[in-house]
């Protein structure tokens, strides 16, 4: 009998054993896939896959930035004098014109006439510039160059201050707004909830009575049950036109509203997390403190908050992490404009908002999926320091009576 | 014993992969489906057909896969899909099943009432950024856009923006109603919505392609004859080789019943 009870505890231990280690093998994998699929972002060219920008050769533009090419495109520029070639008008030719100009039959069996086709119109305009699949590419026909692309490098990344991901022919994949959009509002919804929060914990922990406890206490962690995606259509309906009329803005969708929002959001975490914290201090040391004569103020602010301020520091983590994660609800209230933040009373545009709002489309291995996981990596990144700035804090503490 | 079960089980699913339909893509055309779906169940009881979004670009590339019967696609297939169709052996054909037009609305506030498309162009571009510039009240305009992953985003930036970008930074809502919810409560607003959302807290404008000779109202009547400019065909893909599978539903939907649905849903009918 003993000898059975002492198998089944061996293999319960292996059970154990085996599901943290199949836990951290989990996490792991999925660390090292983010970061993988993220990479990848960086050996893509600048333009779509398979295709590639021509010009006519007479022309003697020869290097042409990812600006540069949007510029052109949207008619931004309409000479190409600005790029150090002759003054003459920009002429913008995309793909599909070419289904415009001639019928499916006219372009022959397979397309195979479609290269000389294309090849023909670029040497009729010799201020043209073509945006075209290489498969098609009139690479045959003399008098035409095609344009040498970089692929996106690791500074349009991370200096990058637009974010056009859809943009053709050269989407703009630049980091700055979404992360200081990303720091702006959870940074401003911490500001907020901070105090808040740990005012209701105090007064929860401390200076409640039985009654009022019993009965705030479920009421907040109620708040904490509820989806943040319904929180978004309150913030939406309610929030919204709140702020826009008390401060007079144009519009109410700004990164204020979001912080708000978040503030709100974050609040029943740290709240909970931190009254906890405060309620675990041992009655003894209350007592203690009480008996050397000191109010009961000073009970809470020499005694109780250092003695519970790892607890503390594990709600404000919580908190940022809530406000830093959150996706639902930012994404229906700020108004997701991709700008530097110049105002906390402007749109913004965060990093989890992105990614929900477009990894549906984006076509899975292209460019723009890549940079989307880049984004997941770095918001995973931000979250780990939070992480280990919260342990190092409450490892930190200072005597706490023991 | 158990060869008979096993017999029976492979010709029930013989039989269930003769019947089942699957169609995915767009979820613009999704409720279309669906509603479309529902109903021909009712009148043909053996068969059953599973509906499903993802986007018209999800879509495509399940008919490539062949993890799809009917793509529905709410814009037209792009030329590199139909080169990979190609080269797999495949055709497709485009069935064109409905009809969606897209209305540009502004805050009921708003006394502009009429914008020609060069006009739309330079406001989703950033070009024009105060109402009074268009004759309207000294106001700064805020237009509100679709985010990226929409096939309306695409649809309208071909149409109406003759494929130039948004604006740098526009407002950009992860919902068509979460558009009509901004645009009724702020005064500068301009957005685009689907037909089918128009209602009384938004206003919506007439629009002009000749330069502003006519201006045309978002309406049903002028998308169906045609005199409104911003409408775009609603498609169906499916492979040639699998069209004695997929023609019963089809021409279901291009059936009377099928096309009072598709008034039902808020499209305009292709008849």
């Amino acid at each position: 009998m003993k000898q059975f009870r002492r198998i089944v505890e061996k293999i319960i231990e292996g059970l154990l054993t085996v599901s943290g280690a199949i836990t951290s093998i989990a996490i792991l994998l999925i660390v090292i896939f983010l970061f993988k699929e993220g990479i990848g972002l960086f050996s893509s060219p600048a333009v779509e896959k398979g295709y590639a920008l021509y010009v006519n050769s007479k022309n003697n533009v020869s290097n042409l930035t990812v600006e540069d090419i949007k510029k052109i495109f949207d008619s931004e520029v309409s000479s190409w004098k600005q790029f150090s070639g002759n003054d003459q008008e920009i002429k913008v030719f995309r793909f599909e014109e070419i289904f415009d100009i001639y019928s499916e039959e006219q372009l022959g069996v397979e397309y195979s006439l479609l290269p000389n086709k294309l090849g023909e119109i670029i040497l009729q305009n010799p201020n043209i510039i073509a945006y075209l699949p290489i498969e098609y590419a009139p690479s045959e026909v003399l008098g035409i160059k095609e344009l040498p692309i970089k692929s996106i490098s690791i500074n349009n990344f991370f200096g990058g201050e637009e974010w056009i991901p859809t943009a053709t022919p050269a989407p703009l994949f630049g980091l700055l707004p979404l992360l200081l959009g990303t720091l702006l509002v959870s940074i401003v919804a911490i500001l907020f909830a901070l105090p808040l929060g740990l005012g209701v914990a105090i007064y929860l922990s401390e200076l409640a009575g039985e009654r009022t406890r019993k009965f705030m206490k479920p009421t907040i962690e109620l708040l904490a049950g509820i989806p943040s995606v319904v929180y978004g259509f309150f913030g939406l309906v309610v929030l919204v036109p709140i702020v826009q009329k008390t401060l007079g803005l144009p519009v109410g969708e700004t990164a204020f509203t979001g912080s708000l929002l978040l503030a709100i959001m974050a609040l029943p975490t740290i709240i909970t997390v931190a009254e906890d914290a405060m309620r675990n201090t041992p009655r003894s040391v209350r007592e203690a403190s009480l008996a050397l004569g000191a109010t009961h103020w000073q009970t809470i602010y020499r005694v109780i908050i250092p003695y519970s301020v790892s607890g503390i520091s594990a709600a404000i983590v919580l908190g940022i992490g809530r406000a830093i994660g959150e996706t639902m609800a930012v994404l229906m209230v700020t108004g997701n404009a991709a700008v530097m933040p110049h105002s906390l009373f402007e749109s913004a545009r965060t990093i989890p908002a992105t990614i929900a709002a477009e990894l549906g489309e984006a076509p899975a291995g292209g460019a723009h999926y890549q940079s989307l996981f880049l984004l997941g990596t770095i918001l995973f990144i931000i979250t780990l320091i939070i992480s280990i700035t919260a342990e190092v804090i409450s490892k930190k503490q200072p005597n706490t009576g023991e | 014993m158990e060869k008979k079960i096993l017999a029976l089980i492979t010709l029930l699913l013989i039989t269930l992969s003769v019947n089942a339909q699957r169609i995915k893509g767009s979820d613009t055309v999704l409720p279309l489906t669906q509603k479309e779906a529902e109903s021909y169940n009712k009148t043909h009881s053996s068969s059953t057909i599973s509906v499903t979004g993802g986007g018209s670009g999800v879509g495509i590339s399940a008919l490539l896969s062949g993890t799809t019967d009917i793509a529905q696609a709410s814009r037209k297939i792009k030329f590199a899909e139909k080169q990979k169709l190609k080269k797999g052996g495949q055709k497709a054909v485009e069935i064109i099943v409905a009809y969606d037009a897209l209305a540009v609305v502004v805050n009921p506030s708003n006394k502009v009432t009429n914008l020609t498309r060069e006009e739309l162009e330079a406001i989703f571009t950033g070009k024009i950024k105060n109402w009074k510039e268009v004759g309207g009240e000294d106001l700064v305009i805020v237009p509100y856009s679709r985010e990226t992953s929409s096939g309306t985003y695409e649809f309208f930036k071909a149409n109406v923006l003759n494929n130039k970008n948004y604006m740098n930074g526009i407002m950009s809502m992860p919902a068509t109603g979460a558009i009509v919810q901004s645009i009724s409560q702020t005064k500068g607003a301009i957005g685009y919505i689907g037909l089918a959302y128009l209602n009384k807290d938004i206003k919506a404008i007439h629009v002009s392609y000749d330069n502003g000779k006519t201006y045309i109202a978002p309406s049903v009547e002028n998308a169906k004859n045609k005199s409104y400019p911003i409408v775009r065909p609603l498609y169906y893909y499916y492979e040639a080789g699998l069209e004695s599978k997929v023609k019963p539903f089809i021409e279901y939907v291009l059936s009377t019943t099928g096309q009072k649905i598709v008034s039902e849903v808020g499209f305009i009918p292709v008849k």
